[in-house]
């Protein structure tokens, strides 16, 4: 894998952020995009912009094209044999909502349970918890233990008769676990038979090598502007009995089959889940993101962002009073490190908040994440506030994680600076300027 | 870079008026669903002496959790309004949040920065005004 290289389809990594040259290190959030899928998107609206699945002349025919074409070569990428089972949403949130409701809302019954786990993004929580309310079902979730990672006892303990839904993440946008997703599909398939699964990928997609058709799920979700691609593209992958009997999401459009008065039928899968004029540069320049990584291959990816992890881990670890989430070992984690760091002031220790944290990462042109990082249960459980998180991708650079920790080392003396000329004084007296008497 | 400077980190570090206020008459709460920074502020009200409508801030004081700007600037607003009438608050502009706090931040943190301005905006809606005798919360 040459870096250097992959780095010259990046154009935007040639931007200076505050003078200093980019580091982006917010690739969970969503990644760059080389130049492949930029060309891909402009040429399509150069040469052959046309609505898709409705003209018959030459334009809607390569649009229409180009469109399809994907779903067999997203199908291909991800392991699944029929590329009628790519549905073409928005993006994870999207694929969720649509499973909740089309499937979920007709399934879940009062009394009936949920089960999910705390390493949820709200993506893959909130959807199930309002869906509970509504039914009257109950939202169980499985705890993680101290490695950050599900806690397999607790999780088969929470399964039960009743359990109709089971959703959880293949890897955590915050710990950075990658969660045993196949172990897992087995266990809830093996003790409630009725259960379906859910797999949140989002974050395990865009750097895991791997077949969903392996995993045993029911559902598998993820986005295309985490792996390279444009955003507002996503894909939601379910088993073709389970599309072919569920409700559309949205009506309208190119989702049917026949209109009458007063009734209409439905489209085939997929197009009956996919109402009205869809994303269709989202779709050429997600399929110019897929050839990319293909080019690359997802093993190399893999070993690359471990190699990452572990440098990091060995810079980080030179850093005193840096927490950082999740699994230590590298192979079980992706490359996502999201951290406390501390101060100590007046003899106790205080966490830096990450929004400054970020703030100062910015002015040496690091970018990271600062925040809830939509993962609010996971940090109320954890007993901390928001944290800074820091995410590798293909482009990052064994450099670019030395001047991350250098930035860390720099947040750390603004923030302990002014304590040692304060120690001098006593602890409730400012230097600064008082403000009792001022006049507005 | 700049903003990180010895007010802000000095607030930050040991702010004032900070903990909650027994018998408070109001609590107003803010919070910014973006970074999880959230404040509650505790005030207690005082007529005004030869008025029959105006009620000055005899007390107040914060909780909150946040980064160094919003936990900063709560601490200097705090300060700042002790003691004022009510009417007057409706003086405060961002402008002079920004002074108080020691200059300009970057726009992506003038949110933090008005986390606590919030809530002194509030005080000054009518609604709330003629409610300030009776100890009761808002949320926003």
């Amino acid at each position: 894998m040459d870096i250097a290289k992959i780095r010259k389809d990046f154009p935007i990594l040639k931007r200076k952020i505050n003078g200093k040259r980019l580091v982006y290190l917010d690739n969970a959030a969503t990644s760059q995009k080389p130049i492949q899928v930029i060309n891909a998107i402009s040429n399509y609206y150069k040469n052959y912009n046309s609505n898709v699945h409705r003209g018959i002349h030459s334009l809607a025919m390569e649009a229409t094209q180009s469109y399809d074409g994907t779903r067999a070569k997203i199908a291909k990428f991800i392991g699944v044999k029929d590329p009628k089972e790519i549905i073409f949403v928005r993006n994870t949130d999207e694929a969720i909502n649509l499973v909740a409701r089309s499937l979920g809302n007709r399934v879940i019954r009062k009394g009936d349970e949920i089960l999910v786990t705390i390493m949820e993004h709200h993506a893959n929580f909130v959807p199930w918890q309002q869906l509970a309310k509504e039914k009257g079902a109950k939202l169980k979730i499985a705890p993680i233990n101290k490695e950050g990672e599900i806690d397999i006892v607790e999780f088969k303990k929470l399964l039960s008769k009743k359990t109709k839904f089971v959703a959880f993440t293949h890897v955590s946008n915050v710990l950075g676990t990658v969660n045993d997703v196949k172990r897992l599909s087995t266990i809830v398939h093996r003790q409630s038979s009725d259960a379906k699964v859910l797999v949140d990928g989002a974050q395990a997609v865009p750097h895991l090598p791997f077949d969903i058709s392996k995993i045993g799920c029911d559902f598998y979700a993820f986005s295309a502007h985490k792996m390279l691609g444009p955003s507002g593209i996503g894909v939601l992958w379910g088993k073709r009995e389970l599309l072919e009997v569920m409700e559309p999401y949205q009506l309208g459009g190119d989702m049917i089959s026949k209109v009458e008065i007063k009734k209409s039928t439905w489209a085939e899968i997929p197009y009956k889940f996919e109402a009205g004029t869809p994303n269709i540069e989202g779709v050429i320049g997600f399929s110019a993101a897929i050839d990319y990584l293909n080019k690359i291959g997802m093993t190399n990816v893999r070993k690359h962002e471990i190699e990452l992890a572990k440098y990091a881990f060995g810079k980080l670890s030179k850093i005193p009073n840096l927490r950082i989430l999740g699994p230590k070992d590298p192979n079980k984690r992706c490359g996502v490190i999201a951290f406390v760091l501390n101060v100590g002031l007046n003899g106790t220790l205080r966490a830096i908040p990450p929004h400054d944290v970020a703030s100062i990462m910015d002015s040496l042109g690091i970018e990271i994440r600062s925040g809830y990082n939509c993962v609010q249960p996971l940090m109320d459980s954890l007993s901390i506030g928001p944290i800074a998180r820091a995410s590798f991708y293909i482009y990052n650079t064994e450099e670019e994680i030395d001047k991350f920790a250098d930035g860390l080392k720099k947040v750390r003396e603004i923030f302990q600076f002014n304590s040692k000329v304060k120690s001098q004084n006593s602890k409730t007296q400012l230097k600064s300027q008082k403000f009792n008497n001022f006049k507005f | 870079m700049d903003f990180y400077r010895e007010q802000i980190l000095d607030h930050w570090q040991n702010p004032q008026n900070f903990g909650k206020l027994a018998k408070a008459d109001l609590v107003v709460e803010q919070i910014n669903p973006l970074c999880g920074d959230e404040v509650t502020f505790y005030f207690k009200f005082q007529r005004v002496k030869g008025s029959k409508s105006q009620s000055k801030i005899s007390d107040v004081s914060f909780i909150g959790r946040g980064c160094a700007i919003s936990i900063a600037s709560a601490s200097i607003l705090s300060e700042v309004i002790k003691g004022k009438r009510v009417k007057e608050l409706e003086r405060i502009t961002g402008e002079k949040v920004l002074d108080l706090i020691g200059g300009p931040v970057a726009p992506a943190r003038l949110k933090c920065a008005f986390l606590p301005f919030e809530v002194i905006k509030k005080l000054t809606l009518p609604a709330l005004t003629s409610r300030m005798t009776g100890r009761q919360g808002i949320d926003n």
